[in-house]
């Protein structure tokens, strides 16, 4: 029973893909999310509408139908696209954890982009002006000024960004990555057991948000600590 | 490019229909029983003793805390098997009912909506201004007529927005329900590809449609959340043009 059937390694690897997962989207969300909320921001009209068109259409369409779009609309595309460059007929297979990777991180790149807006948005505007007034160009005023307490403001929003993360890579099972509910899915095919061992899958994710709060917690405070409260 | 596009949406409309029909359906009754459940939860949940807090503290972060997937999977596959196994079950009139994938997608849907709308209500509750049930207490109000004349108003009014999230969050939930064999939008969408092998098309019709019934949401409950506001619009000061209505 404890050591699942003697399957209990196999769904510790799956759990390990997991934390691959999660750690592979967090970059791409992350840069994905600073372009999209300076887009929003920007001066210019058009860019400002690309950032809000991109998270309205995100924000209307469920997740799991990204990854399927993604997923088999993405190898038809990849593979007209070389034979077009090549002219003869190739066969290209995109790797299921890539597509999902590309599929979490144009989702949850939509909603940090939401996240770092507003977090630009509460910097107060004196502290630009005066970086301004020190002769600092806009690269400057971003590295020096903006980026370190963006990332105080943020990091609430993040926190809970990497909650859905973690917990929309159990999506990613439905197009064959192995991660823990696909584990748990032929665990409980083959041993004829799926109580038991979907039990364990949860109780792995539980592990694994409730280790990435408690992080996220501590970084808060961390961030915090040059601030006066009143 | 485009001609795909009529023959998947002429071809397979009444799928698409149907799966239209059935998401909306697992969306009202997961949202109306989930509103439903997440009430006493919330309650409970702000309560001071710890015996009566502690359930659905334990119920909240379980529900929010793992994949609704494997929630989905544990309830149709994992309790779906242990009431398999019970004795002569097979041959008893509720086994129709048991081992339709329908009824396992209800319940895990409206368990989850509700502990993601208790936690958003319990944050309601909690920030009801102090003065308020002090003034409530004065005039003599019982617990349970403060809780429905002064706590749930404001609370309404406060959690509305992210009401509204939460409600287009079990929307894009309902699309789990293809994993189970259940034909909603999703569902739909991922049998015409299988049968077409035609994906852009297939999935992008249902992403417009999923769009569609995201903003009609959108738009319908801004305009509940200024009924909640009315009173607080009562004492804004009126534009020229309301103004000016009034004096004629």
């Amino acid at each position: 029973m404890l050591d699942l059937y003697g399957r209990g390694w196999q769904m510790l690897e799956g759990g390990l893909v997991t934390v691959q997962l999660c750690l592979t989207v967090l970059p791409f969300m992350i840069v994905i999310g600073l372009l999209g909320a300076s887009a929003k921001l920007s001066r210019y009209r058009t860019l400002r509408v690309i950032g809000e068109s991109y998270t309205v259409l995100i924000r209307g369409i469920p997740e799991l139908l990204v990854i399927l779009l993604i997923y088999f609309g993405g190898t038809i595309a990849v593979q007209s696209l070389a034979e077009a460059i090549s002219g003869e007929e190739t066969r290209v297979d995109i790797p299921a954890f890539w597509s999902g990777v590309a599929a979490l991180a144009l989702v949850q790149g939509a909603f940090a982009s939401e996240v770092f807006r507003a977090a630009m948005q509460s910097i107060p505007i004196g502290q630009i002006e005066a970086a301004t007034a020190c002769g600092m160009t806009p690269m400057q005023i971003f590295m020096r000024i903006k980026l370190p307490q963006l990332w105080r403001f943020a990091l609430p929003g993040l926190n809970n960004l990497f909650q859905v993360l973690i917990k929309d890579t159990a999506l990613i099972s439905v197009v064959g990555v192995e991660e823990i509910m696909r584990k748990a899915a032929i665990g409980a095919g083959t041993e004829k057991a799926p109580f038991t061992f979907y039990l364990v899958a949860m109780l792995i994710f539980l592990s694994f948000t409730t280790v990435s709060l408690l992080v996220f917690n501590y970084l808060e405070k961390r961030a915090a600590r040059g601030v006066a409260r009143a | 490019m485009f001609e795909d596009f009529i023959y998947v949406l002429g071809k397979y409309d009444t799928w698409l229909w149907r799966g239209f029909l059935l998401t909306i359906e697992l969306l009202v009754i997961s949202v109306t029983l989930g509103t439903l459940l997440a009430i006493p939860l919330a309650v409970a949940r702000v309560s001071k003793k710890v015996w009566i807090q502690a359930l659905p503290f334990a119920f909240i972060y379980v529900f929010r805390g793992t994949p609704l997937i494997g929630q989905l999977f544990m309830m149709y596959y994992g309790v779906g098997q242990l009431i398999a196994n019970i004795d002569g079950i097979q041959d008893h009139w509720t086994w129709t009912y048991l081992r339709d994938p329908y009824w396992y997608c209800l319940l895990t849907f409206v368990l989850n909506t509700a502990a993601y709308v208790a936690e958003i209500m319990r944050g309601g509750i909690q920030n009801v201004p102090n003065g308020e049930l002090e003034a409530a207490r004065a005039c003599g109000m019982s617990p349970w007529i403060t809780y429905r004349r002064i706590i749930f108003p404001r609370m309404w009014q406060m959690i509305w927005p992210a009401y509204t999230n939460d409600v287009i969050f079990t929307l894009k939930a309902t699309s789990l329900a293809s994993t189970v064999t259940m034909m909603e939008l999703t569902g739909a969408a991922r049998k015409i590809v299988a049968r077409t092998a035609l994906p852009y098309e297939a999935f992008i019709s249902a992403g417009v449609i999923y769009l569609i019934i995201v903003y009609s949401l959108t738009f319908g409950f801004k305009g509940i959340e200024r009924y909640l506001r009315r009173s607080e619009q009562r004492n804004e000061p009126k534009t020229g043009r309301a103004k000016a209505a009034t004096s004629a």
